[in-house]
């Protein structure tokens, strides 16, 4: 039975990712890639107070996308599973959240730029109320406009893992809570958040994979002045520098993997699942 | 373009078979139209256009891909089968040459070779003119024999790159926006165009932008922009990180589109660019000059190469299709797009006395000027942004060029972008 599986995961994802890690080890010139045992890629990603800083900055995106992409999914998922009572209504309401699901990432990002922009509907609609004199330029091409663009991306794998776990928590647990006397308040903290937790879990390690490894999303709505680890990839990339490339990305492979192993290390997935 | 159909393309392919070593013209001719040459290169000249009128006049199938910069470079340099002609610029031939996946082409074969503009053989474009620094095309033009690998300096009569397009680049500003008149590179950094300002992202071309803003700055004299030491590049790049520090810029652009929607909508108003974005501007009807500036142009030129893989019938079509490039059908057309051709006397032929007059001599259109597509250019009475084809590309002071130490200043290019 597991067989078919293991060659299939072998094949596509174990193999590739031991060619990444064979070829950070190689050098490039300009124009070829030399096969060799070279420490040399990780001593200059690692002496290079760039990827320091644009570590850092992934990890800021990160945490302030998972903060927004939380409490909104949560609310929205709070919201359908106790507020909504009839089946039917969740349904059709679940199914309006994944509505802007129906058209490309890239085209739900870019939608934003003329939006925000100096002369975009966002700016002028402000200054026809009066609430400002000039336009905002920090709303289009900065940390703003890259986490807007996240949070919009990426609420909807938050809601639907919370959904799913809220939806299977017992419904007597929370009559029970109330009859012992429980405030509305004391039931979310005791009752669903700790039930939640593995749907909190999985929603988290998506949005976070996601915003790590993200490079377009930063690039446009950041006008490209900002980088973060994806865009320091794509840049080696199209430079033809595919040793310096892969090192980086085995950083990163690492740095997500140790953040998903402290994540795994608050709740047990397989065993709330 | 009644003229186009006129030209007798049989006969000339017929004599060109002739001369050719490679043997039996006439299953050639019958086996032509089987044949399917794949052309990839940057968006400038990879248009549907061409290979239309290929299939038309010649009979066999030219397929496009059009990339970026980068792209064009990586897939040259590691993908040598995905492509029969490579479409390239001259600083991307200096770096993707050395690992032989291109071949030396036969001037001999090129009918019109004699025609070719002096900058791309003796690299002047009259016998009086200094030559440009950076990669200059006639310094990567010609290499030794059929199979050299070195750059040779002289007119071997084996090309790298057989050119076809070329022009000389400056900023493009919105006059409506800036209100006053803008003549040198400085302007880019000077803080009244603070958040408003951009450069492009290509690491190779945004580095000679920069030292031509550095110099005309009066800040440093580059012995050669096109080549500088590490020292040079830290103090380049320096410059221009405390710039982006300050707030300088709104953006970067790496594509042509992010370039014509950024001045467009009027988040830039000063900016690197390339000609077609400010007719691509203009054709949106919002006021875009082509500004020419005082410390020159920073130009460019592109050309066809050959795979090395390429042999038999299909490196005869190759051949013809080069010919035909030069023949002055696509040169016309690029011209009335603002390029320029390689073979200007055979793309006048295919343009009307008022677009070679506003196009090429720099006179005022008597006329409206239209682009390929229709859009109007300019009316009757206006002239070009710079003038004649001798004044702008007689004004050029860099080509876009590859460093000995580009290595290094990828890596710092690197640093600004995440500054």
């Amino acid at each position: 039975m597991a067989l078919p599986i293991m060659a299939v995961l072998v094949f596509f994802l174990v193999l590739p990712i031991l060619m990444i890690v064979t070829v950070s080890f190689w050098q490039a010139t300009e124009f070829s890639i030399i096969p060799a045992f070279d420490l040399e890629n990780y001593e200059f990603l690692f002496g290079s107070n760039v990827t320091y800083r644009v570590f850092f900055n992934t990890f800021k995106y990160a945490f302030i996308t998972w903060v927004f992409t939380l409490s909104i999914g949560f609310t929205v998922a709070y919201f359908l599973a106790f507020h909504v009572r009839s089946l039917t209504w969740q349904i059709v309401l679940f199914l309006l959240c994944t509505i802007p699901f129906w058209t490309s990432n890239i085209i739900r990002m870019i939608s934003w730029i003329p939006f925000l922009g100096r002369n975009g509907i966002a700016n002028s609609t402000l200054i026809s109320w009066g609430v400002i004199d000039e336009p905002l330029d920090w709303l289009l091409f900065s940390d703003f406009a890259v986490i807007l663009a996240f949070v919009h991306l990426y609420t909807l794998f938050m809601v639907v893992p919370i959904f799913n776990t809220m939806m299977r928590i017992d419904k007597s647990l929370i009559e029970a809570a109330r009859d012992a006397g429980a405030s509305g308040t004391q039931i979310l903290w005791n009752v669903i958040i700790p039930l939640t937790k593995p749907g909190i879990m999985i929603g988290t390690i998506f949005v976070v994979t996601l915003v790590m490894g993200d490079f377009i999303t930063v690039r446009f709505m950041s006008g490209s002045q900002s980088a973060n680890v994806g865009r320091l990839i794509s840049n080696d990339i199209a430079l033809l520098a595919y040793p310096s490339a892969s090192a980086t990305a085995v950083v990163l492979l690492l740095t997500v993997l140790i953040v998903i192993g402290i994540l795994l290390r608050f709740v047990d997935i397989r065993k709330e699942l | 373009m009644t003229k186009v159909s006129r030209r007798n393309v049989l006969k000339g392919g017929a004599a060109f078979a002739a001369g050719t070593t490679l043997g039996a013209p006439m299953i050639w001719a019958q086996n032509i139209k089987d044949v399917t040459l794949r052309q990839f290169g940057t968006g400038v000249s990879n248009l549907n256009d061409v290979a239309n009128k290929v299939k038309e006049d010649l009979g066999f199938t030219l397929e496009m891909t059009a990339l970026d910069s980068d792209s064009v470079t990586q897939r040259a340099a590691t993908q040598p089968n995905s492509f029969d002609i490579a479409d390239i610029e001259y600083w991307i031939c200096k770096k993707v040459w050395p690992t032989g996946n291109l071949q030396a082409m036969d001037t001999s074969k090129i009918k019109n070779y004699d025609k070719i503009v002096g900058i791309f053989r003796d690299g002047k474009l009259t016998p009086t003119s200094t030559i440009a620094q950076g990669t200059a095309p006639h310094t990567v033009g010609f290499v030794e024999g059929p199979g050299g690998k070195e750059f040779v300096d002289n007119e071997s009569g084996w090309m790298t790159l057989i050119p076809t397009i070329y022009n000389a680049d400056t900023l493009g500003i919105r006059p409506d926006l800036i209100g006053r008149p803008i003549s040198n590179w400085s302007e880019l950094l000077n803080p009244e165009f603070k958040g408003k300002a951009s450069i492009l992202d290509i690491s190779s071309i945004g580095i000679m932008d920069m030292a031509m803003v550095v110099e005309s700055m009066g800040e440093y004299k580059y012995p050669d922009k096109g080549n500088m030491t590490k020292e040079e590049i830290d103090l380049t790049i320096g410059i221009f990180t405390e710039a982006k520090k300050n707030g300088q810029f709104r953006a970067f652009w790496k594509s042509f589109d992010e370039s014509v929607n950024l001045m467009a909508s009027g988040e830039v108003v000063i900016q690197s660019m390339w000609s077609p974005a400010i007719t691509a501007v203009k054709s949106k009807g919002v006021p875009c000059v082509y500004q020419p500036l005082e410390e020159g142009y920073r130009s460019w030129g592109g050309g066809i190469g050959l795979s090395a893989a390429l042999t038999g019938l299909e490196r005869d079509a190759a051949y013809e299709y080069i010919n035909w490039y030069l023949d002055g059908w696509v040169g016309g057309y690029l011209m009335r797009q603002g390029y320029y051709s390689a073979v200007p006397e055979t793309s006048k032929n295919f343009m009307s006395e008022n677009e070679w007059g506003y196009w090429f001599e720099g006179k005022e259109a008597t006329d409206t000027i239209t682009s390929p597509t229709g859009d109007a250019l300019a009316q009757a009475g206006e002239t070009r942004d710079g003038g004649s084809f001798e004044e702008r590309m007689g004004a050029v002071a860099c080509w876009n060029a590859v460093m000995d130490e580009n290595q290094y200043m990828v890596r710092k290019w690197n640093e600004f972008i995440a500054a």
